[in-house]
């Protein structure tokens, strides 16, 4: 061998475990690095200002009242299926079908709300919308989990295509309901009496939204972390071999924990339906069962973690709109900066697992 | 020795994981026609070392020299290029490829089975391998598919060879025919490194022996002028007895009665035929056999995690009551308040959690206890602080992850947790494997003084010197029936060696 060999100026090696200060230094970094990057390719490309645009981006979220309660209830939505999702992703359970579990949902949601509003008092309808809302979400993730469990089936297909069965029975049912005759769209359920729209707190129309996926918030991080049942997901997800070692019923768990993943969904359709919107499209979910998908992974599946994930999302594609209205600029371009901004975040994991390090008398030929 | 000049020279070289310094300035050689046994505890460094020198790591600083000439290793190509070779202690393989096609695979030139198959023949008649080209890997034995990996190196042009821990899946009677070729290559001019941890290995088979502890290189020397109770203490930092003990069974009465078992796997191959024995209290039943001849489903059927064909297993409590253990998951054997306690042999992938810390996995088997949904997270911990410091875990915290800890921590961490819970039944599936010398004496003195509280044992073991020398009664299987139950004091290693391949032996057909 007579090749010329040279020593490596750096390699990467692995590292001990990060405190948590430097862990979010790193990241903080990546987020200062992703805003100076966005600004340099704004100028370059669009010869915009790139400070007006940031501006833009920051008027997307917070600038007027109005948009802050958007905000806020978007963060919701997404935070409520992201909340969904989670527990059946610490089970290592992919449940991709959150969409149509929350589509389903609503549409349980529509269904009491038109068929029960002259049977019914309100309260009662409400109480139906709920329950049901609840059960059809459950079902829809139940259905998977229960061939997954019995069959071993693989939940990620399943759950998926699950979305497409329920994507078209709202379809189906839009035309079913349609008002006025013709449109082929529901329109504003109950618009004159208002039954079954679920209350307004302190007049602020998305509140009560907010409170309940605070609440729920708060109960999935409990149930994850400090419940039995939470352990029994952890250890199925870690390893189905250790929980049957320790007697978990290990099918009862995929069972249980999927029916719970799919019942919050449930929960994020009514909300949608019952108190946001007061209709039903197919789109109304609006990605978020995908959405939710990369909130999870992005706080390591803790729901307190996610609150800021999901914020960061929405946040980012709010402000691209408002970047494409404001610039008379393609939407794309707001898709772009939001790109950016999520691979420098999500690179920077690399750095906070491993370290470059720089070889001694590196260059030098040996 | 010193004239010659070192195929490989390592120099001061330093290797850090985070914090943890793997390797601290290092100075090796590697001579050929020597064969150099690598020495050191669990965690000293020795698989790190030889993982730069095959080209999986990069050294942080030192260098290393081939032949007196500098090279850098920056990948296990390089290495390959350099003429070193590594076989792993877990085999690369591709099961459904036959030996020949596993041997040229990822190597340039034009794919030509029938040469690479007559070149694998000539490498295995010039050192008295037996190696069948066409055969597949997944029709092979452990031991063949071992030899495949050797002669791969060897048909990639090796001749700097460097083995971990070959012997620890090996019958006796496979590793004197592995350690037969290795010699043959040693006079054929090749370097050979092996690392292991049997004392009796190093003597039969090393030139040379090199100790590492704790990252640091402490030694070394031919192996004639040394024995096993210096290298150990050069090893552990401190003299150490070798002896296992071995005291009498105080009122030993059944406790588990095995009777007729009989187990098929998933494809329906059978895997236990009528295997019966009795295992008493307060003495320890060893079981020996080749891996795979059903140790690993006996004890599963036992803890009631293995679907059984027909059989009976009964637990027979203090006042003579009996119990069916078949067709009981351990949720319910638990629940029938038979302590049963085991000890698997994949300790992270069933009896651990490799991504919780200490304290979570000793709630594995506690997080029930206590009403109410919330587990109850202190005892748990406190058991680990506990456990720390009664096995000498060397762990950060116990807020680790296990699977962060050593080989022997981590056995360590089970087996804490499964003695913890005061159990009548102990089952152990290679407790000691991969472990260092005093860690595994610490496994045995453990298991001692659960034999010695009227714990009845099973010991599943590999190492046939350790069985004979712990255990009272040792159980021998072959092929998934019962060769012979020897008694463990007076048993001869060539006998139980027989047996364990042939059923009954030579002594009893």
């Amino acid at each position: 061998m007579n090749k010329k060999t040279k020593t490596p100026l750096f390699h990467v090696a692995k590292r001990a475990a990060l405190p948590w200060y430097r862990a979010w230094a790193i990241r903080g970094a990546a987020l200062l690095l992703a805003l100076v990057l966005c600004g340099v390719i704004t100028s370059l490309v669009t010869g915009e200002d790139p400070f007006a645009v940031y501006g833009a981006i920051w008027k997307g979220s917070f600038g007027t009242t109005r948009k802050f309660w958007v905000l806020l209830q978007n963060i919701a939505m997404l935070l409520c299926v992201s909340l969904a999702v989670t527990p059946a992703f610490r089970m290592r359970c992919w449940n991709l079908g959150a969409e149509g579990q929350a589509l389903i949902g609503g549409l349980a949601c529509a269904a009491c709300m038109i068929t029960l509003a002259d049977k019914l008092p309100n309260w009662a309808v409400i109480l139906c919308m709920v329950v049901s809302s609840v059960l059809a979400g459950a079902l829809w993730a139940g259905i998977p989990a229960f061939f997954k469990a019995k069959y071993n089936t693989n939940e990620t297909l399943f759950t998926l295509m699950m979305n497409y069965v329920a994507t078209q029975l709202v379809a189906f049912f839009c035309v079913v309901w349609e008002s006025p005759k013709g449109s082929g769209t529901i329109g504003i359920i109950n618009p004159k009496t208002n039954i079954g729209w679920l209350p307004q707190f302190a007049v602020q129309k998305y509140l009560l939204n907010v409170l309940i996926v605070a609440v729920v918030c708060v109960l999935v991080y409990i149930y994850l972390n400090y419940s039995k049942h939470g352990y029994e997901i952890a250890v199925v997800g870690e390893s189905e071999r250790t929980a049957r070692y320790v007697g978990i019923k290990v099918e009862k768990v995929i069972l249980r924990t999927m029916l719970l993943s799919g019942a919050i969904c449930g929960l994020a359709g009514l909300l949608l339906v019952g108190s946001t919107n007061h209709t039903l499209t197919t789109t109304i979910v609006d990605g978020r069962g995908f959405t939710a998908v990369m909130v999870s992974w992005l706080a390591k599946f803790n729901p307190i973690g996610m609150i800021f994930t999901s914020f960061l999302l929405v946040f980012l594609g709010r402000g691209a709109g408002e970047v494409a209205t404001k610039f008379g600029l393609n939407r794309s371009f707001g898709d772009i900066l939001t790109g950016i901004i999520l691979f420098c975040i999500i690179g920077s994991e690399f750095f906070i697992n491993y370290e470059i390090k720089l070889t001694r008398g590196a260059g030098k030929e040996g | 020795m010193d004239n010659k000049i070192a195929a490989v020279t390592m120099r001061n070289i330093t290797k850090r994981f985070g914090p943890t310094l793997a390797n601290d300035r290092v100075w090796l050689n590697i001579y050929r026609g020597e064969i150099l046994a690598l020495l050191g505890e669990n965690g000293s460094g020795k698989t790190t070392l030889m993982n730069m020198l095959s080209g999986i790591y990069f050294p942080d600083e030192g260098e290393i020299a081939i032949d007196g000439r500098p090279v850098v290793i920056r990948s296990p190509k390089d290495a390959f290029d350099l003429g070193i070779g590594m076989i792993h202690q877990h085999f690369k393989l591709v099961d459904v490829l036959s030996a020949a096609e596993n041997i040229v695979l990822g190597l340039p030139g034009k794919l030509d089975l029938k040469a690479a198959a007559k070149k694998i023949r000539e490498i295995c008649a010039a050192y008295g391998f037996e190696v069948d080209p066409d055969q597949k890997i997944y029709d092979m034995s452990v031991s063949q598919k071992q030899t495949v990996e050797i002669v791969k190196v060897l048909y990639r042009g090796a001749d700097i060879l460097i083995l971990d821990e070959p012997t620890a899946v090996l019958t006796p009677q496979e590793t004197d025919k592995l350690f037969a070729v290795l010699r043959n290559m040693r006079d054929d001019g090749k370097a050979i490194v092996i690392i292991t941890h049997k004392m009796h290995e190093v003597e039969a088979l090393s030139d040379r022996v090199a100790v590492l502890r704790q990252g640091q290189f402490i030694g070394d020397m031919p192996t004639g002028t040394t024995n096993a109770q210096e290298m150990t203490n050069m090893m552990v930092g401190h003299p150490v007895t070798l002896n296992i003990e071995r005291p009498e069974p105080v009122n030993p009465k059944p406790r588990i009665e095995v009777k007729g078992l009989t187990v098929r796997d998933v494809e329906g191959t059978l895997k236990l035929d009528d295997v019966s024995f009795t295992a008493n209290s307060g003495e320890i039943l060893g079981i020996a056999g080749i891996s795979g001849s059903g140790q690993k489903e006996l004890l599963e059927a036992i803890a009631g995690l293995q679907p059984v064909e027909k059989g009976s297993i009964e637990y027979i409590a203090d006042n003579g009551q009996r119990e069916q253990l078949l067709g009981k998951d351990p949720l319910a054997i638990a629940e029938m308040g038979v302590a049963l306690s085991f000890v698997p042999e994949d300790r992270l992938g069933m009896g651990l959690v490799g991504n919780m810390d200490l304290g979570n996995n000793m709630m594995l088997r506690s997080y029930r206890k206590g009403r109410g949904i919330f587990t109850n997270r202190k005892a748990p911990y406190k058991l680990a602080h506990q456990m720390v410091d009664f096995l000498e875990i060397s762990t950060p915290s116990v807020e680790t992850p296990v699977r962060r800890l050593s080989g022997g921590n981590v056995q360590k961490v089970l087996v804490g947790r499964e003695i913890a819970n005061a159990p009548s039944v102990l089952l152990t599936a290679y407790a000691v494997r991969g472990l260092d010398i005093n860690s595994s004496y610490l496994i045995y003195d453990t298991i001692n003084s659960q034999k010695m509280r009227g714990v009845a044992v099973l010991y599943v073991g590999e190492d046939l010197d350790v069985l004979l020398e712990l255990c009272d009664r040792i159980l021998v299987l072959c092929g998934g029936r019962v060769s012979g139950i020897v008694p463990g004091r007076g048993a001869k290693k060539r006998d139980v060696g027989m047996m364990m391949t042939k059923l009954g032996g030579n002594s009893h057909e």
